[in-house]
């Protein structure tokens, strides 16, 4: 999936016109460059078919059938039971919402803050320097690891959330809230962890977008009488559009493949189980390959159909 | 931490010098804490330095491994082989196994590495399955579950033999239990049932008896937390394991079976569950969540809530007998102040009490590159001189019957005498027999919709023990 942003980058007209009436080499020395040139790109594409092709065919295959790890059970083909069960197991559903609501609150959550943060440090001010590093702490801490340090931050006894609270006089201290077990907040607090961790990759992406609109759009524009406001919709937001869309590409689908965060917070907790979530318990810890792979082949093609909108989206951008 | 001998005019620094020091009691460390306006989280810590004024030394004072004796007739022949072993989490089991792995090597010459496991048991046999399921040769030997010897099975050797010449009578229900096909998959290492640990202390000021069924615990815990939470705020009545694992499953077992609401699956493979007593008690636990247990129960594993207990900070537990002698410990803010008896019953007809039998076995595993060696490791952890060294330092059940006459062992666990009808083949099983194989499926879909009822995701317990049942024989029509 990772290739993905580099198709979008569009051919040269001159060169897909030429191609179209490309037939083959026809001298000798053009038949000795083409084999030269497979022969170039021959370890590559045996890299991409041995750790990509071989494992997604592998996995299509096995969700047909109902294999189990580490089992003296004889596996055998089962068509399309795997799927049938999984479109009426409530769990699995559950899965697949909550998968779908962490997805759009985190990524445009982050969007939002992101693009804030982006603009802040994109202003000259002393100590920008410094700023911009800072800022990056968050995403340079392990998963695990903020996890886990957010699961204190937010105890119900001795975390410093509710400590807070209580002398704000916001919270009785007899009658503490537990944030990440009550179900009416544990996905919040999941997409919460999520914005904080992230804000810093969506600010520098779109700090790296706003660098490259010239000065003299804006010198123009003021020129012309134009508040900022003005400025940045009529000129920050149209310019920043392809590398906000590459941000988006990005995040969302990694939000849509979300699992360390959730798994070392909640565990198999029904209320903030995502689709990985999900997936690793079928595989991992109750050896169903046969299921999981028809919910890893599921989350395959949800991930494919995202890219292909935010490719179509960037196309149509560039036209 | 380090503090100066000059005077400090903060009476926050004063108040944890003091608390720090032993000078002033801990419920003076509360009164004064409150008046002072402290915040739970700072009176806990301050709490701590009181309680860790002796750092973390064993109730006799003595280093940990103090009692190990090497068992006699080890080999030595098979010095300068490696093994790779996996023991408790990081924890408080812990350093102790530490020295029993020192012990081996000592006795033995063999190179043994200990692995960590995971603390969740869920989650350890998730990572045993993924590396014999590999035929991997990392793991020689390793702790298994009570539940798992018929998932184990294909991995591991028959120890039979080895069992025999220890020389000494393993409890038979356990043999038995860890006997698939006629062969041995695991030596019994120690036993485990759930127990009701409870305040004497508190018991005796509101004047309350130990109670002997779940209405009384929580009119009693209701009662105490009302009392105590005056002067501590964060105090609770009842921790135990709620979080959607394997732990989950062995405390809805209790409720249930206590209620006379059967064993999930009975031992002909029919799946009960979904009957009026069983439902009845999920219901009462889940009453229990944000009311007289903390509303993070659900997210609760072994730890979480023992940290609890063992700050003082709870009336009553549902716990392992390994709590004892961490309760016990010379630094223990508890010691002394509580006691154990088997959990409560429920209030239908044909009531009884019920306490989940755990416990680990030994196995080693058939991919083993050093079979030899790790069938020695297997017969030193789970010898009489390692079970008594083991029952006396942390509590853990031995299986094997004569310990519990043993004047050391009663001397440290007096409790193990009066429970022993218990601890030998008193506890109510989990039905990994009669699911074998697929016992982990029975379990995970039991404790998610458990844990599902206990948060409130599911809010008719009724429907939803009604779509458990339809789960649970889906998977029992695989076998």
């Amino acid at each position: 999936m990772s290739s993905t942003p580099v198709e979008v980058a569009p051919l040269p007209v001159s060169q897909s016109r030429t191609r179209s009436s490309w037939a083959g080499p026809t001298t000798a020395v053009g038949r000795a460059n083409e084999r030269l040139g497979w022969m170039l790109v021959l370890p590559s594409v045996l890299v991409v078919i041995g750790v990509a092709l071989y494992p997604l065919f592998e996995t299509f295959r096995l969700s047909f059938t109902n294999t189990r790890l580490g089992s003296v059970r004889e596996p055998r083909y089962v068509g399309f039971e795997n799927y049938r069960d999984l479109l009426s197991d409530d769990l699995y559903i559950n899965a697949f919402r909550n998968t779908v609501v962490f997805t759009i609150a985190s990524v445009s959550l982050e969007v939002i803050f992101g693009m804030v943060v982006a603009l802040v440090v994109h202003t000259a001010f002393t100590g920008r320097g410094l700023v911009r590093t800072s800022m990056l702490v968050p995403w340079a801490i392990p998963t695990v690891v903020s996890a886990l340090l957010w699961d204190w931050m937010f105890h119900p006894t001795f975390g410093a959330i509710n400590s807070v609270l209580i002398r704000l006089n916001l919270m009785d201290a007899r009658d503490t809230f537990s944030w990440t077990a009550s179900t009416a907040t544990a996905l919040g607090v999941v997409v919460a962890i999520d914005v904080w961790k992230t804000i810093p990759f969506m600010a520098l992406l779109l700090l790296a977008g706003l660098q490259v609109i010239p000065g003299d759009v804006y010198e123009a524009s003021y020129v012309d009488g134009a508040t900022k406001l003005q400025q940045f919709w009529q000129i920050t937001l149209p310019l920043l559009r392809p590398a906000l869309l590459v941000a988006l590409i990005f995040r969302t689908l990694d939000a849509f493949r979300i699992f360390d965060m959730i798994y070392v917070l909640k565990g198999y907790s029904t209320e903030t189980m995502s689709l990985a979530v999900f997936i690793q318990q079928k595989i991992v810890s109750l050896q169903r390959l046969g299921e999981g792979s028809a919910a890893a082949v599921i989350l395959f093609f949800a991930i494919f159909v995202l890219v292909i909108i935010y490719t179509r989206l960037i196309r149509v951008e560039e036209q | 931490m380090r503090y100066s001998n000059y005077p400090n005019p903060n009476p926050i620094n004063e108040l944890a010098k003091a608390a720090a020091h032993g000078r002033i009691s801990r419920r003076e460390v509360m009164k004064r804490g409150t008046a002072l306006g402290l915040s739970s989280a700072l009176m806990a810590s301050i709490l701590k330095l009181e309680s860790t004024g002796a750092q973390g030394t064993p109730a006799s004072g003595q280093p940990v491994g103090y009692s190990i004796v090497a068992p006699a007739n080890v080999r030595t022949d098979l010095a300068g082989q490696r093994i790779n072993v996996v023991g408790p989490a990081t924890g408080p089991g812990e350093p102790f196994y530490e020295a029993v792995v020192a012990a081996f090597v000592e006795a033995t010459g063999i190179e043994t590495n200990f692995i960590r496991g995971a603390e969740s048991a869920t989650d350890r046999l998730s990572f045993y399955l993924q590396v014999f399921s590999a035929q991997a040769t990392d793991i020689d030997a390793c702790e298994i579950d009570v539940i798992w010897p018929g998932i184990m099975n294909p991995h591991a050797i028959d120890l039979k033999e080895a069992f025999d010449s220890q020389g000494v009578e393993y409890f038979e229900r356990i043999a038995s239990n860890n006997t698939v096909d006629d062969k041995l998959v695991g030596i019994p290492f120690f036993t485990d049932a759930g127990l009701l640990y409870y305040r004497t202390d508190l018991l005796e000021k509101y004047t309350l008896q130990p109670p002997t069924t779940w209405t009384e615990l929580q009119e009693m815990a209701t009662t105490i937390m009302e009392g105590e939470g005056a002067a501590n705020p964060s105090f609770t009545g009842f921790v135990w394991q709620g979080a959607a694992y394997e732990g989950l499953t062995c405390n809805g077992l209790e409720w249930q079976f206590s209620n006379n609401g059967g064993s999930i699956i009975e031992e002909d493979g029919s799946v009960s569950v979904n009957n009026e007593n069983a439902i009845a008690m999920f219901e009462m636990a889940k009453g229990w969540v944000g009311t007289i247990s903390p509303q993070g129960v659900t997210d609760f594993m072994e730890e979480d809530g023992r940290g609890i207990w063992q700050g003082g900070n709870a009336a009553f537990m549902r716990q392992w007998p390994g709590a004892y002698a961490l309760g016990q410990a010379a630094d223990s803010v508890i010691k002394d102040k509580f006691d154990v008896s088997p959990l409560p019953k429920g209030d239908a007809e044909g009531a009884q009490n019920a306490d989940t039998l755990g416990g680990w076995q030994m196995m080693v595993s058939t991919y083993s590159e050093a079979q030899e060696a790790a069938i020695e490791w297997a017969k030193f952890a789970t010898s009489r001189e390692i079970q008594k060294s083991q029952a006396i330092e942390r509590a853990l059940l031995p299986t094997i019957g004569e310990l519990y006459q043993d004047a050391d062992v009663l001397a440290a666990n007096p409790f193990f005498e009066r429970l022993f009808d218990v601890f030998n083949g008193g506890a109510v099983a989990r039905p990994s027999t009669a699911s074998a194989d697929l016992y982990n499926d029975v379990s995970t879909a039991y404790f998610t919709t458990l844990n599902s009822i206990l948060s409130g995701s599911a809010d008719d317990p009724a429907a939803a023990v009604e779509e458990l049942a339809g789960q649970l024989e889906d998977i029992m029509s695989e076998l």
